[in-house]
């Protein structure tokens, strides 16, 4: 449907699947919550439609297609990033949650007092307040890795740091602010080898790039179901097995236990153990058929038409004058560029793009210590998927230039 | 792709107020002094009273941020300068988004209301409630 054999999208027949572009918008905040195409609705309505039952418990058989559907995804899951197990396979409703519940039940037993946590500037809030959180309560430290000018992690004060025997190393595989891409197997590599637990923030990785966690080597990899196609609400925490083993769950009640007693209770076994209370059965079949989808795609074919809109936008922006870009040069970032005009605030920005229907993000992009190390209170950004196209870059730079006009 | 709309928005006198603003700067030993800040974007603006016998005498407001705040808090000192408490007291919102004479987006709706707040706040003592704003 998509790649037709040439490893290239075909994002004419792509945007097809996506009615939301009838409206004429161009949408360009997708590191923010991607479109979703018919099949990811589909599927989801199906379920609505056809066979909406609870999961694991009834005895009808409505709920055993929707127990069908809801476990297939995990299979779905495995294979897209590659873990040894679908027990690895934790649904979650998005990232800020799968990492919160190994903050609070890897890092509630395992941080003592004095153990160093070490995070990076580029972090999203979500991969640092769950940290502070813990930090406060076990009495841990945290040290950061700083960035260099061009927006790339200082990979020789990461070094130091390592020397310092941290017990957990935890960063974003990509930027959501500065698309850097980070070193991550690099990066995993030698944290293992310094005995750090390690968990990485796939939120901007997985949806965009080939995952193999397992060559990856990371302890956690932690994703949201939609800035990838799928609804929100569905997101995954991958967690090597043997730790998910010796973690306790994280919420409790009912569906995460095997038998409950006056005396006490029995978990189940994983991955239901951190499954807690009735899910999200909708929107994880939804996330199914987003990773269908993509998988039809395939993610080479989903990074290099990144990559091309990345270069095209760039180049694009870097000829347009009272432009300041932030973050590394197109071939080390996602498609994710970050920008300020001079004069023009970033929301002002927005609101004259807006106008036109380009769908444009100004803020702090939820990387407040980031906005802080690079002196600027918020910057506009524009990020791409695999539906965009460079008319939308174009209609950016038009509304630039009117904004531009407007400010003069 | 310029339209009606969006000249509407940003109209003239919004980006006379925001490039050249009236009362910007900060007093010697004011009366009352109060900032605020709106952390999702970025927005700060702070204000300097000079009162005496119940009539605001001076102002003048410091800040950085959008067309909207900045302008939103340029025509609010504008307003208050000369103005008795009493009546100082009696601005709402309406009155703030009358003066922007302009259509404000849920989204924007915060800027536009943060020099306010800085009133309502820091001269007022009111509660830092923004239902009350």
């Amino acid at each position: 449907m998509s790649s037709n054999g040439t490893g290239r999208l075909d994002v004419a027949a792509i945007r097809k699947d996506f009615p939301i572009f009838e409206t004429g918008i161009a949408y360009l905040d997708s590191a923010n919550t991607s479109q979703r195409p018919r099949q990811v609705t589909g599927a989801m309505l199906d379920y609505f439609e056809h066979f909406n039952s609870n999961i694991h418990r009834a005895a009808y058989h409505i709920a055993d297609v929707a127990t069908e559907r809801y476990e297939g995804t995990r299979e779905k899951v495995r294979a897209l990033i590659n873990a040894a197990s679908t027990k690895e396979i934790i649904y979650a409703r998005g990232t800020t949650e799968a990492i919160n519940l190994v903050a609070y039940s890897w890092g509630r037993k395992n941080v003592k007092a004095g153990d160093l946590i070490v995070l990076t500037i580029l972090d999203h809030h979500s991969n640092i307040v769950p940290w502070q959180i813990l930090a406060a309560a076990n009495g841990a430290r945290i040290e950061y890795v700083d960035i260099d000018d061009r927006g790339e992690l200082r990979q020789d004060q990461f070094r130091e740091l390592l020397k310092r025997s941290p017990k957990l190393v935890a960063f974003s595989q990509v930027s959501n602010a500065l698309g850097t891409i980070n070193p991550a197997q690099e990066m995993v590599k030698a944290a293992k080898a310094a005995g750090a637990t390690v968990l990485v923030d796939g939120a901007q990785g997985a949806p965009h790039q080939g995952v193999d966690v397992q060559a990856l080597g990371c302890d956690f990899y932690a994703f949201s179901g939609h800035k990838m196609l799928g609804p929100t609400g569905a997101g995954i925490l991958y967690g090597r097995r043997e730790l998910l083993e010796a973690m306790d769950p994280f919420q409790s009640g009912g569906d995460m236990i095997k038998t409950v007693r006056i005396e006490g209770t029995t978990y189940h076994d994983l991955p239901w153990k951190f499954e807690a209370g009735t899910q999200a059965i909708g929107e994880v079949i939804g996330l199914g058929a987003a990773v269908d989808y993509l998988g039809g795609l395939g993610m080479d074919a989903v990074r290099a038409h990144e990559r091309e809109l990345t270069e095209y936008a760039y180049e694009a922006l870097s000829d347009i004058e009272g432009l300041t870009l932030y973050g590394p040069p197109p071939s080390r970032r996602a498609g994710v560029i970050s920008f300020a005009l001079a004069g023009i605030h970033p929301h002002d920005l927005a609101t004259i793009a807006d106008r036109d229907q380009v769908c444009l993000r100004a803020g702090h992009h939820c990387a407040m210590p980031l906005m802080t190390r690079l002196g600027v209170p918020a910057t506009a950004r524009a990020s791409f998927y695999v539906y965009t196209q460079k008319d939308e870059v174009d209609r950016l730079v038009g509304s630039i230039k009117e904004a531009q006009r407007i400010f003069k | 792709m310029s339209t009606a709309a969006d000249d509407q928005f940003y109209r003239e006198y919004i980006l006379d107020h925001y490039k050249n603003p009236r009362n910007y700067g900060r007093l010697d030993n004011p009366d009352i002094t109060h900032e605020e800040d709106n952390p999702l974007c970025g927005d700060v603006v702070g204000m300097d009273f000079r009162v005496q016998e119940g009539v605001i005498e001076d102002i003048r407001f410091h800040g950085r941020g959008c067309a909207i705040s900045q302008a939103s808090a340029s025509l609010l000192t504008e307003r208050l300068k000369g103005m008795a408490l009493d009546d100082a007291k009696k601005i709402d919102k309406h009155d703030v988004l009358g003066e922007l004479g302009i259509q404000i987006s849920p989204a924007r709706i915060k800027c536009a209301l943060l020099s306010l707040k800085v009133l309502k706040v820091g001269a007022y003592g009111l509660a830092d409630d923004e239902d009350e704003v």
